[in-house]
């Protein structure tokens, strides 16, 4: 996140500063100049060899060549992230439609009329639903795996691969794919996971999936999202019951704690972290999601979320006022869960 | 110092060198490029595009035809970029557009160029049937012109399916074909196949088509007959009865996936546009009047409702020159017969050689031809609704698959029609 702006060499154990990170432009004035510069010259270039150079040639003061060095990165992503974001925001305060752009000012209108648009309405609690769902749900069958490889199932590697697969394929291919899964056709047009579950005598688990009439239809489209992004889950889990040292665990089993305890007591504390960053990157993909509802059932409101209506009400009818006013209602919510998130990344940092 | 310049030294040179040819895709292509924006990619109509680049390239000889086309969603997609590519006012030297009101924000916005006087240069008004100019024209000029011409308003199913059941013949209408679903149903089968949201809006049209007839139709989206008058909502209300007797719980994921039901027997109707004549001949090998057949939906007889794919002359185009001439190729009767065979529709113009038309296609052109025949343009496909009004027709139909509330349903079009108009 704030990885690029951060000075090699800064920000390390024993590091001066009392924060232990430090942004260009806010170097402490007290640091002697030729430390610091001699701290980047050792990483512009090596190896570092005696210094042999004319005494007229004065060096480059090191926060100058860094912010030399980072300020095409820093221009970029000023002008194409901040920038249009900025722009984004401001278009949702006109009254822009169609191709002729509009540079008004209107106030909260966007605001006030997405407030009361049913569309955005059915939208809004569609994503909070699917997110629930998707996120407890990945969550859930990744924790599972993760627990039956880390307790050493045989042919490990390869199970891992298969769970990790269907992250690498792309949400249109995987939507095209459970969309003909999912299908609700009864009698003779019964197809996909009906058509499995008849096959197996299991003809009672039958679902209508996301075309059924339930308000909860959208939660059909976790098990598409859930089974693309579960493994992912698992490899995040493994890596941290991994991390957890045995001696924790044998310690507990010598105190005589059943497996259950152990898994309780010693490692849902310890993968609390891991759980943590899981869960925001499974809800800021949930709050993106876009190609997988677009290709799995095109326009049926019932799986309608504000990303989708934000594309159609833009690039189809021409609402570039409302369609901003979407994005920046978007931004905002994933604003207030990307925020405690680096919050927390910089107070672990710290430590 | 000396090796970090160097090193310095290399990261411009290179950021300059991986700049050129972004510079030089963004300038296009050479004087003899004729840049031509579409949506059509999918089998059939790719061919026949690539028949009439051929024989332009034949006709402009050192023209490079460049195909932009862009597939995916029924040219949802391609019309995103195509937007990005307008707004940045970078066209391509010609693109794609379905004839009527689809294209009325281009010209409110400036963005395309009068054509009027090509028309009369190339004598298209006396080739063209009246009622499409009239869909055509856009504050009293024309702007693009058609290639094909696809029929909207049609009723399929498999004569087998009505014999078997007793039927008779396909429903005059709707209230006819409501007393048949009935029966229909009775005996286990779906009166009538639905797919994704657009196909529900064709049908949407359709119902209204036959229940409002030509005039009232029309008037409809003039904007002299409102979305609230009594007879609308009575046209509303029989739509709601119909997609009662339809499959639309478990609504097919695609138009073809839709006719297969049709085609299966699981179905017995279904509303579509005349692409399926192609699709069921090609890939069904299904046979005209026997495999399959087709009347006017109910209620629509001697009607016709119109689709077409129509080419521009970007303002702004790089190379205006071979744009007219491209669009000349449009026009013609040999491009037109080029293009439709091979598509699966008909010409726009009416002089052009019937024989060529086979099975559907020749019944179509026939009725297209018949002058007693009127001619009214679709909505969903863009003829009789600008893009807003369509967009929010998408909405508040969705809305009401949900909440099934005919008077709400009506408010919201009512409105939504006079805040886009």
């Amino acid at each position: 996140m704030s990885g690029p702006f951060r000075i090699p060499g800064a920000g390390q154990p024993g590091g001066e500063g009392p924060h232990g990170l430090e942004l260009i432009g806010t170097t402490p004035a007290h640091r002697p100049r030729h430390a610091q510069a001699g701290v980047e010259g050792d990483w512009l270039h090596r190896p570092p060899e005696p210094v042999r150079r004319s005494p007229r040639v004065r060096r480059v003061p090191g926060w100058l060549a860094g912010l030399g060095l980072m300020s095409p990165s820093l221009v970029l992503i000023g002008v194409f992230v901040y920038g249009f974001i900025g722009w984004n925001v401001r278009v949702s305060f006109t009254s822009w439609q169609g191709l002729t752009p509009v540079y008004d000012f209107v106030g909260l209108d966007n605001y006030r009329a997405l407030w009361n648009d049913a569309r955005w309405r059915t939208d809004a609690r569609n994503i909070l639903i699917f997110t629930t769902v998707f996120v407890l749900g990945a969550l859930a069958l990744g924790f599972v795996m993760a627990l039956l490889l880390e307790k050493g199932a045989k042919g490990e590697a390869f199970y891992r691969g298969v769970f990790l697969f269907p992250m690498a394929i792309s949400f249109i291919a995987t939507a095209i794919v459970w969309r003909w899964l999912l299908d609700n056709g009864s009698g003779g047009d019964t197809a996909g996971l009906n058509q499995l579950f008849a096959d197996l005598g299991l003809g009672f688990l039958r679902s209508d999936w996301h075309k059924s009439d339930s308000s909860w239809a959208i939660a059909a489209v976790a098990l598409p999202a859930g089974w693309a992004l579960s493994g992912y889950v698992m490899a995040l889990f493994l890596a941290g019951m991994r991390a957890i040292p045995d001696t924790f665990r044998e310690s507990a089993r010598i105190d005589g704690a059943s497996e259950w305890q152990v898994l309780w007591y010693v490692m849902r504390p310890a993968l609390r972290p891991v759980t943590f960053s899981a869960v925001l990157i499974l809800i800021h993909i949930s709050l993106k999601t876009f190609d997988l509802i677009y290709a799995l059932d095109q326009g049926n409101l019932k799986i309608d979320t504000p990303s989708l209506y934000m594309w159609f009400t833009t690039f189809d009818g021409g609402f570039y006022d409302r369609g901003a006013t979407i994005a920046t209602v978007l931004l905002i919510g994933v604003a207030l869960i990307i925020g405690p998130y680096i919050r927390h990344w910089l107070r672990s940092e710290r430590r | 110092m000396w090796q970090g310049r160097v090193g310095v030294l290399a990261l411009v040179v290179v950021a300059i060198l991986a700049g050129i040819p972004m510079c030089g895709a963004g300038g296009g292509g050479g004087d003899n490029q004729l840049e031509v924006y579409s949506w059509w990619t999918g089998p059939g109509e790719e061919e026949g595009l690539a028949a009439m680049a051929q024989e332009f390239e034949a006709k402009n000889a050192g023209v490079a035809f460049v195909n932009a086309a862009v597939s995916g969603g029924a040219g949802s997609n391609a019309k995103a970029i195509l937007a990005s590519r307008l707004l940045a006012n970078d066209p391509p030297d010609s693109y794609q557009r379905h004839a009527g009101l689809e294209l009325e924000d281009d010209v409110r916005s400036g963005k395309v160029q009068d054509l009027t006087a090509l028309y009369d240069r190339e004598g298209w008004r006396e080739v063209l049937p009246q009622g499409l100019l009239e869909n055509l024209t856009i504050d009293g000029r024309l702007y693009a012109v058609p290639v094909n011409i696809h029929r909207a308003n049609l009723l399929w199913y498999t004569p087998a399916a009505l014999d078997e059941l007793g039927l008779g013949g396909p429903p005059k209408t709707w209230p006819e074909f409501l007393a048949q679903a009935e029966k229909i149903k009775e005996a286990g089968r779906t009166p009538l196949a639905i797919g994704p949201q657009w196909t529900q809006k064709h049908l949407f049209e359709t119902v209204l088509l036959g229940e409002l007839g030509a005039d009232k139709y029309e008037q409809l989206f003039a904007g002299s007959l409102r979305w609230t008058a009594p007879e609308v909502q009575a046209a509303l209300s029989t739509y709601q009865q119909v997609l009662s007797y339809s499959d639309l719980r478990s609504a097919s994921g695609d138009w073809q996936p839709q006719l297969d039901r049709v085609v299966q027997g699981t179905a017995v109707y279904a509303v579509m546009g005349d692409w399926v004549s192609g699709y069921l001949e090609g890939t069904k090998k299904q046979r005209w009047q026997q495999g399959y057949a087709a009347v006017a939906s109910p209620g629509s007889d001697g009607v016709y409702s119109f689709l077409s794919d129509a080419f521009t002359l970007p303002t702004g185009a790089r190379n205006p020159e071979l744009a007219e001439k491209w669009l000349v190729e449009c026009g013609s009767t040999e491009g037109q017969n080029l293009f439709n065979p091979k598509k699966g529709s008909i010409p726009a113009r009416v002089d052009a050689d019937a024989k060529l038309y086979p099975g559907y296609l020749g019944w179509a052109l026939a009725q297209w031809r018949d002058p007693k025949t009127r001619i009214v343009g679709s909505l969903a496909h863009g003829v009789v609704a600008n893009n807003a009004f369509n967009a929010e027709i998408d909405s508040a139909l969705g809305l009401f698959n949900q909440n099934g509330d005919l008077g709400k349903l009506a408010a919201t079009l009512d409105r939504t029609f006079e805040a886009t108009r």
